[in-house]
């Protein structure tokens, strides 16, 4: 237990001093590491609760996608059965999650049932080889056709909506000018969002919580809105607010001029003539053609833009707008142009997300986490420290010697793994320096209970070390069980004090295994003692 | 203030260090030499003491439950500190009273301009918990600093709460399986019984103390099983040695003696784990104030005396070591064979 080859030795202590290196460059300010090789820029981040910033889980709404393609369906549906001419009865209608139909002749059935099928598109685009499609149409008899969307296409659209939610979450947090926000993919239908810095997420969430789906539609002039308040609604119309307040209706036409998809860019701005703030857009080729052609159609009318079904301006087309570009004027504050031109730039999200989970930690706040942690840090490391001292007098040294090489090197381990330090986690390194020393305990115990059985120096501490080691192998384990099921579940600041744990008791279980007996095969070699100090 | 403390503690440690190193420090004996304290003879005492404990636990769990924190019941915790002077949270209540938010708890939390509020879930799922963190940001204004603000809906709530508990049954299982495979299962057992008697306790003195129940006392809890068996194993490592080595020693002298042998270390890891949670306790700040405390009960208090008191005594009802005299029977032929 007590004889190293030289190689052996060398490599212990240069696992060692490579993984305490690892933990350089948090000691240098980050602009200067920046300036590093790349394989250098490895260091610990700071967890929200320690650097302050706001940490939101956002969640898109699965009722919201699913009724959406119900309504598709249906709308769809009608459309083929209209055009092949196929009578049916009472309309098409949602319910339980499909749509339904009663064909009015019972012998128009096979034809309706091989045209609605031709809406089904195979599942997973041109590659996916399942066979299965995205709608299942079956004949429920007496007349009534089901079209159910089958749970995997539902799972599939699911997927597709987080993937573009990512995206236009990702465009307009990254709108706001913060530094380094995560935004990442949680379970099936959340997506979180943490944004380092950030003291107030209120205008974060406002931006997030906007659909952002933009409209260009014409007012429906043949009904003026109180009428249509009283129930005198077109099919083909219907009902809006107005996004200012006071709540202003206006019947709007349901038909979509152009969208907001089609537009490339928009701009906060001032108006030259009112100087209010507007948000100025240009539209895309497609857009800027169809929004040219229905200018000039309705020269002298009203039309409407509409934001997430609430009317923002109802202005009337004084001449055609052939240029593809535009401005929006509604009772802006520059913040609220602001926003809009944020919102339309970065698109419209597929479908509406709520804030689930927040947390927010003020700088104030996380600076003095970080000043406590670390006074309490270095006092009970103090406070073992003189306690192994007294202890064991110069195998505390050795002791000593070994848990300050294991806190360093949980540093670089943790830097290696651009791990976060959370309070917890600070919490859990103090822990570990507290269960670092208890490797040494059962090392030198043991060997006093060894020279207490009567064998002499040498072999006494080679028994303590090949003994003690298998316990501190045990006994490390399950401890680390622990840390990686708290790993698994937990988020956040557990998260950050389930790495710390078990990062500790791997380099402790290390340091007791290589470093400890190297120090004291060390000094055996050195002094051929005739009785150990312990 | 604190930096000429560390300073000084820093000199302190480097002379004594010197000290040691040339071998002028008298030797120190927490536990001496030859201790043979008969503790199995206490499981009379002991496992009474420990039912009715547990009971006791139980039935506060039932009767005054635990504190759940947002984190499993959701709703809205913000902890604001006045910009100037101390906090007026009779003002600060009525100003939230007025929004009529249901149930409104205000604390003094830390220094006297800091102040900690929790808004109870409201009804009307996670945007109504929205609405409510900003009513009492509208009512509150600028008058005080944002430290923290945690919003918890009910979803996620339920989860995280589920989650919770699963981790805990996982972490329990996983370190059984793992015991039964290193030790015998009479072994995996005992460790069992002494890790739910652990959590109970601890539960009990959340259920007492009324700390808040959210992650972070998962996080203790889970701890305190890691620590409490990492103390039990090294018991049961030395059970396992002695049972090796005497075939024909009683139980209860057996298991004697390898708690006595192992005393020593355990009352000095127990100290140096003590020093560490005493300076989170002290120094580390209100926010893990609560985790802590849990730590300090169930690392210190409990996780040392189950392993002494409960999980190696309890070894002898299990059956353990009882069919050493065919085991050792069996064994010597081999030996003198081998001879």
């Amino acid at each position: 237990m007590l004889y190293f080859t030289r190689w052996r030795a060398l490599g212990i202590v240069l696992t060692a001093l490579i993984v305490c290196l690892c933990a350089v460059p948090n000691f240098f300010p980050e602009a200067q590491v920046k300036t590093w090789p790349a394989w250098t820029q490895r260091r610990l981040v700071l967890g929200l609760d320690l650097q302050g910033g706001s940490y939101l889980l956002l969640e898109v709404d699965g009722n919201y996608v699913k009724k959406e393609r119900l309504d598709q369906i249906r709308d769809e549906g009608r459309r083929v059965l209209r055009d092949n001419k196929i009578g049916f009865t009472g309309g098409l209608t949602v319910r339980n999650d499909a749509v339904e139909v009663r064909i009015s002749k019972e012998s128009d059935v096979p034809t309706a049932l091989s045209k609605l099928r031709e809406m089904a598109q195979p599942l997973g685009g041109l590659i996916g080889s399942s066979g299965q499609r995205d709608l299942d149409v079956t004949d429920a008899g007496g007349g009534l056709i089901r079209l159910t969307p089958p749970q995997a296409a539902m799972i599939e659209r699911m997927r597709k909506t987080i993937e573009q939610s990512i995206q236009i979450v990702e465009r307009r947090v990254n709108e706001l000018g913060t530094v380094e926000p995560v935004i990442q993919r949680q379970g099936n239908d959340r997506i979180l969002v943490q944004v380092p810095g950030l003291q107030d997420p209120t205008r974060l969430k406002e931006l997030l919580g906007k659909t952002a789906k933009m409209e260009f539609r014409m007012v429906d002039t043949s009904v003026p809105p109180d009428q249509a308040q009283q129930g005198r609604l077109p099919p083909e119309s219907e009902l809006l607010m107005s996004a200012s307040p006071p709540p202003t209706p206006y019947v709007v036409k349901k038909q979509v001029l152009v969208a907001g998809g089609d537009l490339t860019d928009a701009q906060a701005s001032f108006d030259q003539r009112t100087n209010e703030p507007v948000v100025s857009f240009k539209f895309n080729t497609s857009g800027a053609r169809k929004f040219s052609q229905a200018t000039q159609e309705n020269v002298g009318l009203p039309f409407a833009i509409v934001l997430d079904n609430k009317v923002i301006s109802a202005p009337v087309i004084r001449e055609p707008i052939t240029g593809g570009q535009g401005q929006i004027s509604g009772s802006f504050t520059v913040q609220s142009a602001n926003d809009l031109a944020i919102l339309l730039r970065a698109g419209a999200l597929p479908a509406p997300l709520t804030v689930v989970e927040e947390r927010t930690v003020g700088p104030g706040l996380g600076q003095d986490s970080i000043e406590k942690g670390e006074l309490a840090a270095y006092v009970g490391s103090i406070l073992v420290i003189i306690f192994m001292l007294l202890t064991y007098r110069l195998f505390g040294v050795f002791a000593n010697i070994a848990v300050a090489i294991n806190v360093a090197m949980i540093f670089g381990l943790l830097s290696l793994l651009n791990a976060t330090l959370t309070l917890p986690g600070i919490a859990g390194i103090v822990l570990t320096v507290g269960i670092a020393v208890d490797s040494n305990v059962l090392i030198y115990e043991r060997i006093r209970e060894e020279l207490r059985g009567g064998r002499n120096a040498i072999s006494a501490i080679d028994a303590g070390f090949k003994r003690a080691l298998a316990t501190i192998l045990d006994s490390n384990i399950t401890t680390f069980i622990a840390a990686a099921v708290l790993f698994y579940i937990g988020t956040g600041p557990v998260r950050g004090f389930a790495v710390t744990l078990g990062i500790g008791i791997i380099t402790t279980v290390f340091t007791a295994f290589t470093l400890t007996r190297l120090i004291v095969a060390g000094w055996v070699r050195w002094k051929r003692p005739q009785s150990v100090p312990i | 203030m604190t930096h000429y403390v560390l300073i000084g503690l820093g000199i302190l440690i480097a002379v004594l260090t010197v000290v040691a190193a040339l071998g002028l420090l008298p030797s120190l004996r927490i536990v001496p030499d030859n201790t043979h304290f008969d503790f199995t003879r206490f499981r009379r005492v002991s496992f009474p003491v420990s039912a009715a404990l547990s009971i006791v636990a139980i039935t506060l769990f039932f009767t005054h439950g635990l504190n759940f924190g947002i984190d499993f019941r959701g709703g809205t915790l913000l902890e604001v500190q006045a910009k100037s002077g101390s906090a007026d949270i009779a003002a600060m209540r009525s100003a939230l009273d007025t929004l009529r938010l249901g149930e409104v708890q205000l604390q003094q939390f830390g220094g006297p301009a800091d102040v900690l509020i929790r808004v109870a879930e409201q009804p009307g799922g996670d945007a109504a918990q929205q609405e409510a963190v900003q009513k009492v940001r509208g009512a509150l204004g600028d008058s005080v600093e944002y430290r923290r603000v945690e919003v918890v809906g009910p979803r996620v709530s339920g989860e995280l709460l589920a989650y919770g508990m699963l981790g805990l049954m996982l972490a329990i299982v996983s370190i059984l399986i793992y015991l039964w495979f290193r030790f015998e299962w009479q072994f995996a057992l005992g460790a069992m019984i002494a890790n739910v008697h652990d959590i109970v306790l601890t539960i009990g003195f959340m259920s007492i103390s009324q700390v808040d129940f959210d992650l972070t006392s998962i996080a203790a809890l889970l701890t305190i099983l890691g620590y409490s068996l990492n103390d039990t194993v090294v018991i049961y490592d030395r059970i396992r040695e002695m049972l090796r080595r005497y075939k024909k020693m009683p139980m209860p002298q057996l298991l004697n003696e390898s708690i006595n042998s192992t005393l020593s270390r355990s009352i000095i890891t127990h100290f140096t784990v003590t020093l560490a949670l005493l300076a989170l306790l002290l120094f580390g700040g209100h926010a893990i104030h609560s985790f802590t405390a849990v730590m300090m009960f169930g690392v210190v208090l409990v996780g040392t005396y189950t392993s002494i008191f409960i999980a190696a005594p309890v070894l002898i009802y299990l059956g353990v070591g009882e069919h050493r005299e065919d085991a050792a029977e069996a064994a010597t032929p081999a030996k003198k064979s081998k001879a």
